[in-house]
């Protein structure tokens, strides 16, 4: 039979063009209101464009952000880390009660890491191990670790950090760029590679849309997710020992509250909630926009209760907005 | 065209006097625990007060949604960005303040603590409402006060180890001789729980008929005291007084069981913030020692640790309770 032919044929593995795509896509949208806030600000207030005074504006959400990027893979996957504050403050606890046994940097930071690790650990074998919800796990786990935070603190607080330790809260890499700052971008690029580029972020992905059909097609589903507990409970750590350092002081009421602000980071940045889809550029460009807003309307005196407002408005929006254009243009073409 | 010039010149004019008339404006950062307390907005008042009388100084009231200290960093990051010539601050933690408001003091602006204070390496001195030994002196105060003749007190204390109203006694143990015909007889302790308060007071009527006045140094006691005296129709015989919350007492005022307490006045813990922060801009040095002024409510004299205290707790009575009661 030599004249069957094979002929090579391109199957599009997108339905629309690259640039179609990206014009319509959630991040343009968020480089669109970024861009916006950026404008405003700039014109509300002579003190926005300074390099010095931009520089601080980022430890607004550099913390919260580290964590973010961790939390949004787990929310692709289709679970959620509530108790990452608490791993905060139980991390900084420890590492606290380290300075007080006079234990110097390199070993706090690793005590550090260590207890945010563990932390992890004990979220993750208690879903995949035990298959329990990981709401339900991590809001028992919030309340435990901030538990054991108070119960070793009571009302003090460890103070008496090494001089050597606050760099990595205070400190600056080069000219206005702080160790947090460049810790946010170098994370945001291993976080972006490994979501997009690599073969766990496929299965992340693929557990997130259907995991029952991951399964089967041989992603194991228990160990990925493990590892993501165990990912938010270190990058928990990393901000511990960056806000630690930045504060100077440990108390076991230290961050809190920030479980939701970093939820409402990750499902700005376009994260589904229910899992499944979203992207880390999306994150990164939502950790800004926070961040502008917060430090724009700071300047302007803007009680804080308006900004809650705002941030409120500006998530109902974006998650609405999608929706109801794609329902007009599903009425229009009726 | 000729308008058009005009204008612009009008417009260019115009914006130069603003720039030069804010350039003249000194501004002051009154930075609270949270917005929407009601303490902290009468503070807000006393400092716009003072602001007023000062007539060059813009207060900017500023402060985080929730009792936090990351959330008044970001304030003051903010503040910072701003070129504020002070920063007054009731703080949230003692310690996790000091590394920004350190950065805030490196590029020049004055910090001072108020009502809540931070560790000493964050702000040039701290602002006390009131001292021991004027809180110690005005308990008694306040009882000998509607005693003219003299007679039997009795103290009812937080716990037998609470330190604040430890040291409020024995400093009224100290000025008590100043007061004739004053004698305590009894001191019991309620540990601020409102039951427990109650009983103690209910054996203190028992056990001495001829009480004049209870003397309660903590907002729970003063409260259940009043309320057992009420019970016992002892209203009109035995005095309560002490420390208490205008908007806790104002009934017990009303109904003639508390004559007047004490507590301090955040009005005055405002403007006083405010006055001393205009003092410090002006060029006056916050050492150990040094007598900064507040405007109408006299000079602060600082001791070795850079504190001072404002005045007397303030005394509220029938006359003014329900005005304070709506405030805190």
């Amino acid at each position: 039979m030599a004249d069957v032919q094979t002929i090579a044929r391109h199957i599009p593995d997108r339905l629309e063009s690259r640039g179609a795509r990206l014009i319509k896509s959630w991040e343009t949208l968020l480089v669109a209101v970024a861009l916006a806030i950026f404008l405003v600000n700039s014109f509300a207030s002579p003190y926005f464009l300074d390099p010095w005074n931009l520089s601080d504006a980022t430890f607004n959400f550099t913390e919260k952000a580290m964590i973010a990027f961790a939390m949004a893979l787990v929310i692709i996957s289709g679970e959620i880390d509530l108790s990452v504050a608490s791993i905060i403050a139980l991390t900084s606890t420890v590492m606290g009660y380290a300075v007080q046994l006079g234990f110097d940097t390199p070993a706090l930071v690793m005590i550090g890491l260590a207890t945010g690790l563990l932390c992890g650990a004990f979220n993750g074998l208690l879903v995949t191990g035990l298959g329990l919800p990981s709401i339900v796990v991590t809001i028992g786990t919030m309340s435990l670790f901030r538990g054991l935070s108070f119960l070793i603190l009571g009302d003090q607080a460890f103070t008496g950090y090494p001089a050597s330790f606050s760099w990595f809260g205070q400190g600056y890499v080069w000219w206005v760029f702080s160790f947090e700052f460049c810790l946010f971008v170098l994370l945001a690029v291993i976080y972006g590679v490994v979501l997009h580029k690599t073969n766990f972020g496929r299965a992340v992905y693929a557990i997130g849309n259907n995991q029952t059909a991951a399964l089967f097609s041989g992603v194991r589903v228990g160990r990925v997710k493990f590892v993501l507990f165990l990912l938010t409970g270190l990058m928990a750590a990393i901000a511990s020992i960056c806000l630690t350092a930045r504060l100077g002081s440990t108390r076991p009421s230290i961050a809190l509250g920030w479980e939701l602000e970093v939820v409402t980071m990750v499902v700005l940045g376009g994260v589904n909630i229910l899992g499944g889809s979203g992207t880390i550029p999306g994150v990164v460009l939502a950790a800004l926009i926070m961040g502008m807003v917060t430090f724009g309307f700071g300047l302007l005196n803007v009680p804080g209760i308006v900004m809650s407002i705002f941030i409120g408005l500006l998530l109902i929006s974006v998650i609405a907005l999608p929706i109801l254009y794609r329902r007009f243009r599903g009425r229009r073409s009726h | 065209m000729k308008i058009l010039k005009t204008l612009l010149v009008t417009a260019a004019v115009s914006v130069a006097m603003m720039a030069t008339a804010q350039a003249e404006t000194k501004k002051i950062a009154l930075v609270v625990k949270a917005l929407g307390i009601g303490f902290f907005e009468a503070a807000n008042k006393g400092a716009q007060e003072a602001a007023k009388e000062l007539g060059d100084v813009e207060v900017i009231y500023t402060g985080p949604t929730t009792t936090t200290a990351e959330g008044q960093i970001e304030v003051i990051n903010a503040l910072i960005a701003q070129k504020v010539d002070a920063i007054a601050v009731s703080a949230n933690d003692t310690n996790a303040l000091v590394p920004a408001l350190k950065k805030a003091m490196d590029r020049g602006i004055k910090v001072i603590s108020w009502d809540s204070g931070v560790a000493p390496e964050g702000r040039s001195m701290h602002l006390n409402p009131s001292s021991n030994p004027l809180i110690g002196n005005m308990i008694i105060k306040l009882a000998a006060d509607n005693l003219p003749e003299g007679g039997d007190v009795a103290v009812l204390s937080a716990t037998a180890t609470s330190t604040n109203q430890n040291v409020w006694i024995e400093e009224m143990n100290k000025v008590l001789p100043n007061y004739k015909g004053i004698n305590v007889v009894a001191t019991v302790y309620g540990d601020d729980l409102a039951d427990k308060s109650y009983r103690e007071t209910q054996g203190l009527i028992q056990s001495h008929p001829n009480l004049k006045a209870i003397i309660a140094p903590t907002s729970v006691g003063i409260v259940a005291a009043a309320q057992a005296v009420t019970d016992a129709g002892k209203i009109g015989q035995i005095n309560v007084t002490g420390l208490g919350l205008p908007s806790e007492m104002a009934g017990h005022v009303k109904s003639g069981a508390s004559k007047s307490f004490a507590i301090w006045n955040p009005i005055d813990l405002g403007y006083s913030a405010t006055m001393i922060a205009n003092d410090l801009i002006g060029g006056a040095e916050a050492k150990p020692g040094a007598e900064l002024k507040m405007g109408r409510m006299g000079v602060v004299k600082l001791d070795d640790k850079n504190e001072g205290a404002m005045a007397d707790p303030f005394i509220y009575d029938a006359k003014n309770v329900e005005e304070f009661a709506k405030i805190f």
